[in-house]
């Protein structure tokens, strides 16, 4: 791990820097002068072509290669396209892109600014939590300050780019971090799934292409483009590159972000930097990724932080939330929260996420309280397994994940009761 | 032919009337407009629907429609002078969490989701609110409260009383 702890973030810079988030102090970094490059420099195609072979991948949770999703436009469409700034992070679990908010707003704005030149969009909106009054407004001031000095607006340094950034806010439902469920919030209805297809590149935000990426995904663009495609790739690991600020919560000693290239393990992330439990008592199981995520017991954690990797255990890297539990837990309580949680969240669309998740919390119920265990277990997987093949999107199709790793590795948390 | 407004205020108006450039269709405002009744208000009462559908050439059941959706918004009766976010989530969970929610709610004499009899405070439970390494925590108004210990919930109860924010 010396090297992750050696490792200096490219990311996180000016977290925990004294007025980090002014254009000065931007400026003062570096900020804007890739913008500005490539205004005078580079045509959109080389943009794309540069961010495709960094290996940049949403880290909103997806983990879709973010080049690969943009040439998904249609080609000479004469326009609107909209680039949406997903920052409805409200995965439980998960703050760096409220840090990052707060703490390098410009940062973000140059990634929206440079990669809605890439896109050829015209109008960006980020999408904020309501939950976030503080980087509402760093936002808020970051962009009349973008504006002033003339990055934001008409005819852009004079490269006759135009781009306007609004901020959106939203109002306290978890899904709208969905894309879909994103586009039809911005579009003033019910923040509802839509069935893909069509993919919103091709319709989507008020029928028109859109691109909707993550905070992250983008603060990591200027960097990128300043550095270099090379060198942003050599960092990571497999098909994961780059870096990503991991958050550590829950029963750890030191909470936090931590930036750190993809490929280092997990027990790295835990122990060199999480300092074990917060109890002092021993770490039973880990959640990554969100309440979407499975719960890795002790014989998963040398796996290293890669979305690959993550995948072949059935598990999900998402957007690097790491929460961990001590011994004290009861992991047929968390597989019940995962259920309850998507019961509380669902949008409602579709019917094996909206009546399954609430079935599930019942099943989980009755299970725990000694009502015919084995065949409720049946019951429980068969239940998971609708889901993940009959939802229309991610809350649906993943809650089943933890459920399902709790069944397999904490078998005996779902029993225990009764054999008190 | 405008009706008479009831409920919204030229100010109100004029405010989402100023909005109305950054958007293609009017439809898009149904929030920002509703944020800006709730915001004054601390609900957004039925009237109100029917004035912000007016404005946006809306159905009255399309701007309720979309209100419903979303937890954020108070309807009959408006939420109190302070409105806390109590984080009810894994990470606040396993640091004390649901203790402070009942601490406080049991001080405060009231249920999760209600309002003092004075009106002064309500508290609701939050799904996350994205401060995991200050957990437990608290958003009330504007301000994050973090590493929430009953103590520090007193503290904030006493000065909900006091009249301060």
């Amino acid at each position: 791990m010396t090297d992750s702890q050696t490792f200096q973030p490219v990311l996180l810079e000016a977290v925990g820097v004294e007025q980090g988030h002014s254009l000065e102090s931007y400026r003062s970094r570096g900020g804007y002068a890739p913008l500005e490059k490539l205004l005078a420099e580079k045509q959109p195609p080389e943009v794309v072509e540069m961010v495709k072979s960094s290996g940049l991948r949403g880290r909103g949770g997806a983990g879709f290669m973010t080049g690969l999703k943009w040439t998904f436009l249609p080609k000479d469409h004469p326009g609107p396209i909209y680039l949406c700034v997903n920052a409805d992070e409200s995965e439980p679990g998960t703050f760096n892109n409220r840090i990052l908010m707060e703490d390098d707003p410009h940062q973000i704005l140059e990634g929206t600014i440079i990669s809605a030149y890439a896109t050829r969009a015209s109008t960006a909106y980020i999408y904020l939590r309501y939950e976030y009054p503080q980087s509402w407004k760093a936002l808020q001031a970051a962009i009349d300050e973008a504006y002033a000095a003339g990055y934001l607006g008409q005819n852009i340094k004079g490269s006759g780019f135009s781009l306007d950034i609004y901020l959106h806010r939203g109002a306290a439902a978890y899904i709208c971090g969905e894309e879909t469920s994103l586009l039809e919030s911005l579009e003033g209805k019910r923040g509802e799934v839509r069935p893909k297809p069509p993919l919103p590149a091709i319709e989507g935000l008020f029928g028109e292409p859109t691109v909707v990426n993550n905070v992250i995904t983008l603060a990591s663009v200027p960097v990128i483009l300043a550095d270099g495609a090379e060198q942003y790739q050599s960092y990571g690991a497999g098909r994961s590159r780059g870096t990503l600020p991991f958050q550590l919560a829950g029963n750890i000693k030191q909470a936090g972000l931590v930036e750190i290239a993809f490929g280092a393990t997990l027990n790295g992330l835990l122990h060199d930097f999480g300092g074990g439990t917060r109890s002092g008592r021993p770490m039973k199981a880990v959640q990554v990724g969100g309440p979407l995520g499975a719960y890795l017991p002790r014989e998963q954690w040398d796996t290293p932080l890669d979305y690959e990797a993550f995948a072949a255990i059935e598990a999900m890297l998402g957007h690097g939330g790491v929460v961990a539990f001590d011994d004290t837990v009861d992991m047929s309580q968390q597989a019940r929260f995962a259920m309850e949680f998507c019961a509380i969240e669902s949008c409602g669309k579709c019917t094996p996420c909206r009546i399954g998740s609430v079935r599930g919390v019942e099943v989980i119920d009755r299970i725990v309280a000694g009502d015919r265990p084995h065949e409720n277990i049946t019951l429980l997987e068969e239940l998971c397994d609708t889901m993940i093949a009959g939802s229309l999107c991610a809350m649906g199709g993943m809650t089943p994940f933890p459920v399902k790793s709790a069944l397999r590795h904490f078998a005996a948390d779902f029993t225990a009761a009764q054999s008190r | 032919m405008i009706a008479q407004r009831k409920v919204l205020t030229d100010e109100m108006v004029a405010k989402i009337e100023a909005l109305m450039p950054r958007y293609p269709t009017k439809q898009a405002l149904t929030l920002p407009a509703l944020h800006i009744v709730h915001d004054e208000l601390r609900q957004v009462p039925l009237d109100a629907v029917v004035e912000i559908a007016q404005l946006l050439d809306l159905a009255p059941a399309e701007v309720q429609d979309t209100l419903t959706f979303y937890q954020f918004f108070h309807q009959e009766k408006p939420h109190g002078k302070v409105r806390a976010f109590v984080c009810r989530s894994i990470s606040c969970a396993l640091r004390g969490g649901e203790q402070v929610l009942d601490h406080l709610c049991t001080k405060a004499g009231i249920k999760p989701g209600e309002t003092t009899p004075d009106g002064s405070l309500t508290i609701e439970p939050a799904e996350c609110l994205g401060a995991c390494d200050f957990a437990p925590c608290m958003l009330a108004g504007d301000d994050l409260h973090k590493d929430l210990t009953p103590e520090k919930a007193d503290q904030f109860l006493n000065a909900v009383r006091g009249g301060a924010s």
